[in-house]
């Protein structure tokens, strides 16, 4: 590793900023698939999908994981900002409540009258089910 | 004349109003800067949403296939204007003047032959309408302003309700009538378009200070431009909204202590007239009963 290696990582919710900090790179789950990014990165906007934000620190630990529900990501050469609505740690997740959600909202689903109910439901589920992928490990395609 | 027992009485309630409006006072004063805190902690969001925004917008070409949140439904006929105002009183011309501002916007596009619609956020906006526009009000929004915390989900709960309604075609162009917070002593009424979105002029310029450009950075966008923009329009609609909204819980509480303080100051007064009052009508009280003695004793 050269020096200067690290990229500054922002992660902000409307209400506040949750992250910021250097890291050496982090992975985002772009909506056209993962993306690794480190310092110089060329400058990309891209809709994030549900998925993992893994922010990698030091090349020798393990690197933090955090569950967002789709957002934006902003890249340039020195900064990476997410914006996210709903970001939460991978550890804080739990599978059983995870389980519990899914089968509500497929209720909720069952019983919802108007499409535009469904769909909001819909996507709920899409959220739930690609927290569930995260927590088991699953491969995230 | 009032007699001496009134003038106590007066007092004693004078006292505890005063009692009120300073406890009240200071209560604003604790929750304002807990909504000033909050209001700082999302401006982060709101400016990289400006800035992706700014890229974004920069970048597209307009034609018939961009996303109707940005170019307009080619309509200016149905109106919608949210007003934004807080749930409880006391707070001087606060909700008042921009209800004011509301009604001017309204009585102006009416005169132009357009159709005007409501959505009121905050109890006292649809209360004070309610008279002259109670038809036109879609929707009325309350228990947001005013909590401790303004929740960023009930801010999206108001922007989908408004998207919805834009979606269903029910109006072309969409107003929204807050309090911007500029300090503890004013808070201006302002009009912001929401739909379709308006690039905020100084917002831009204060972008690009902001933005390390030498020559402009190529962006590459994923999925694309339209893509984003789709996604992004809506986000923002629920960015403003909340802001707003945050602006409004600030403003809230900066009115209210100012208009408490007030009436401290004035209860102070008129306890200080009153008591004033009192002595005399008690002195003359008292001499008007040794007149009495003395006379009476004179007289025998």
């Amino acid at each position: 590793m050269t020096e200067q290696s690290t990229i500054d990582f922002e992660l902000v919710s409307p209400e506040r900023k949750l992250v910021s900090e250097p890291v050496n790179m982090v992975v985002i789950p772009g909506s056209e698939g993962e993306m690794g990014v480190g310092s110089g990165h060329s400058s990309v906007l891209s809709s994030l999908n549900p998925g993992v934000i893994a922010l990698y620190t030091n090349d020798n630990e393990e690197p933090r994981k955090i569950f967002v529900a789709g957002g934006f990501a902003d890249v340039t050469a020195e900064i990476c900002t997410v914006l996210a609505e709903e970001a939460i740690l991978l550890e804080d997740l739990n599978q059983s409540e995870i389980d519990q959600e899914l089968k509500d909202l497929n209720e909720d689903l069952g019983m919802a009258a108007e499409e535009s109910d469904k769909a909001k439901i819909e996507d709920r589920i899409t959220i739930t089910k690609a927290k569930r992928r995260a927590v088991t490990g699953e491969a995230i395609f | 004349m009032p007699s001496l027992s009134d003038y106590r009485d007066r007092i004693a309630s004078v006292k505890s109003t005063r009692k009120i409006t300073s406890a009240m006072k200071m209560v604003a004063a604790s929750k304002l800067r807990k909504a000033q805190d909050q209001a700082e902690a999302s401006q982060p969001y709101a400016r990289s949403m400006a800035a992706m925004m700014a890229r974004v917008a920069g970048n597209i070409s307009i034609s018939d296939s961009s996303p109707k949140l940005l170019v307009g439904t080619g309509s200016d006929q149905k109106h919608l204007i949210v007003v934004v105002t807080a749930d409880r009183g006391l707070c001087a011309g606060f909700n008042t003047n921009v209800v004011k501002m509301a009604r001017l916007l309204r009585n102006k596009l009416k005169g132009e032959g357009k159709d005007v619609s409501f959505v009121c956020a905050g109890r006292k906006g649809g209360d004070l309408l309610k008279r002259e526009a109670g038809d036109s009000i879609w929707q009325r929004f309350t228990g947001i302003i005013g909590k401790t915390r303004v929740e960023y989900a009930d801010s999206d709960k108001v922007a989908q309700f408004v998207l919805e309604k834009f979606e269903a075609g029910e109006f072309d162009i969409c107003t929204m009538v807050y309090n911007e917070f500029e300090s503890v002593l004013t808070q201006t009424p302002t009009t912001q378009q929401l739909i379709p979105f308006k690039m905020p002029e100084e917002q831009d310029n204060e972008e690009k200070g902001a933005v390390p450009e030498g020559p402009v950075s190529v962006y590459t966008f994923e999925p694309d431009e339209q893509e984003i923009l789709k996604a992004l329009l809506p986000k923002n609609i629920s960015v403003q909204i909340y802001r707003a909204f945050l602006d409004s819980s600030a403003g809230e509480q900066a009115a209210r202590m100012t208009a408490m303080d007030n009436a401290t100051r004035n209860a102070g007064d008129m306890i200080d007239n009153l008591s004033l009052q009192y002595n005399r009508a008690r002195q003359a009280h008292i001499t008007k009963e040794l007149i009495e003695i003395i006379s009476g004793a004179e007289a025998i």
